[in-house]
């Protein structure tokens, strides 16, 4: 028998979608009106709060629908009411 | 300086989109923002058995961009240990070492490794994420559990005891520096790792991190009860530099306006609290009161 020579090597390399096109889990979607967007940078209090980090910081916003888990957080904490959850059929 | 704008914030991610956690995880909030005030290429992190493990991903592939090394449910001090001392015997001086616990994981399973770990003064930050529970395995009591809650290890008369005071034991090893943060104020969280990560010795940071599913809210209001938790004064957030004790944040304000909120206010949103009785929040009110008015008293004593 060879002898193995080859290191056993478990670490895991930084990719998106670990869990899978997380967005399949949304029973809602945020819908932005950029009109009622302050689209100043100096807001973005839903891009801060995002817990998944899928709302863009560049003006006008765009969430990345594949893996917004649709927690509502951002249409909740935006000040002008700006985004609004929308139901999925 | 401190953080006073979303402006401020270093905009790229650590953590990439398409995560295991829940839909409105407080612990994710509180990791996308911890790791934005650590170097990306220079961070070493120490994660025992938990929810951040099942963040970090299965294998072949994770989420989070810097190194993680997942210890045993008991072990997180030593391990992070273990990394400090391999990184000094192999001449690497500029990482960050960052152990990442549940709470579960810091006040009961691995408080015998942190305690050895503080005791020596382990040059390493060591974050304690306390979701209130063993939430990972669905909801079990902890050492942190409020009284008063529901949990599927307290399901008839709700838990019994107060939540332990976790950071004065920490206190105890005389550590040059201890916080607590919350992901619903994530500048000051952000202020506080920044400056940790430059602090040289044993550095504990606990935050307060709700969590939807454990605590009954629904996910949209993650942000609402952790700043309804600070309001009420049952998480205060401070900083203790040297052994000198100030209110931050929020706390601080509070401190100068006063308190509007009480507990009633803070549990009202959340199931876990459905069967709590009249005497359990009378009691749970005091003890809120006791801890809020010797911080008052800690920071105008230090801070006259
Ligand atoms: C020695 C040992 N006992 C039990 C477990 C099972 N276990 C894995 S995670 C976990 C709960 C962790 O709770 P906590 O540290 O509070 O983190 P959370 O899950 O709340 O994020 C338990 C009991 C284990 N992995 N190892
Ligand atoms: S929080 Fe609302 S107003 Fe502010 S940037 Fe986001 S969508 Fe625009
Ligand atoms: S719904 Fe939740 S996950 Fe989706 S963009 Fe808003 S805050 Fe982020
Ligand atoms: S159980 Fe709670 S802490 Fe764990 S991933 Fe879900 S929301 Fe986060």
């Amino acid at each position: 028998m060879s002898k193995n020579s080859t290191p056993i090597r478990t670490v895991s390399t930084p990719a998106e979608g670990e869990a899978g096109k997380t967005g399949d889990w949304r029973s809602q979607t945020p819908k932005i009106d950029h009109e009622k967007c302050s689209q100043k940078d100096s807001c973005l209090l839903c891009w801060l709060y995002c817990p998944d980090g899928v709302i863009s910081a560049t003006f006008p916003l765009e969430i990345n629908l594949t893996y917004c888990k649709g927690c509502g957080i951002c249409a909740e904490e935006c000040p002008r009411k700006a985004i609004e959850m929308v139901d999925d059929k | 300086m401190a953080t006073t704008s979303v402006k401020q914030l270093p905009k790229t991610e650590m953590i990439l989109p398409g995560t295991r956690s829940c839909a409105g995880c407080g612990l994710m909030l509180t990791y996308r923002h911890a790791l934005k005030a650590l170097d990306e290429g220079k961070t070493i992190v120490a994660v025992p058995a938990s929810c951040m493990t099942v963040l970090h991903g299965v294998y072949p592939i994770t989420p989070v961009k810097v190194v993680c090394i997942n210890n045993p449910f008991a072990a997180t001090g030593a391990a992070a240990s273990g990394i400090v001392a391999g990184l000094k015997a192999t001449g690497k001086s500029d990482y960050t070492v960052v152990a990442f616990a549940g709470d579960g994981g810091t006040y009961d399973i691995g408080i015998q490794a942190l305690s050895g770990a503080l005791e020596r003064g382990v040059n390493f930050i060591y974050i304690c994420y306390d979701n209130e529970g063993y939430m990972n395995t669905g909801t079990q009591r902890s050492s942190a559990s409020p009284l008063g809650a529901v949990t599927s290890t307290t399901p008839i008369l709700s838990k019994l005891q107060h939540k332990k005071d976790m950071i004065r034991i920490v206190e105890a090893h005389d550590l040059p520096y201890i916080a607590t943060g919350s992901p619903a104020f994530p500048f000051d969280l952000f202020d506080k790792v920044k400056y940790a990560k430059d602090v040289l010795g044993s550095r504990y940071i606990e935050v307060h991190a709700p969590c939807p599913p454990g605590w009954g809210f629904p996910n949209k209001d993650l942000v609402k009860m952790g700043k309804l938790a600070v309001e009420s004064g049952i998480h205060v957030l401070f900083e203790i530099r040297e052994g000198r004790f100030s209110l931050t944040s929020r706390s601080l304000a509070m401190a100068k306006k006063g308190r509007k909120m009480n507990v009633s206010d803070y549990i009202k949103g959340q199931t876990r609290f459905k069967k709590i009785s009249g005497a359990h929040l009378a009691q749970l009110q005091e003890f809120t009161d006791k801890k809020w008015n010797e911080s008052l008293e800690r920071h105008f004593r230090d801070n006259p």
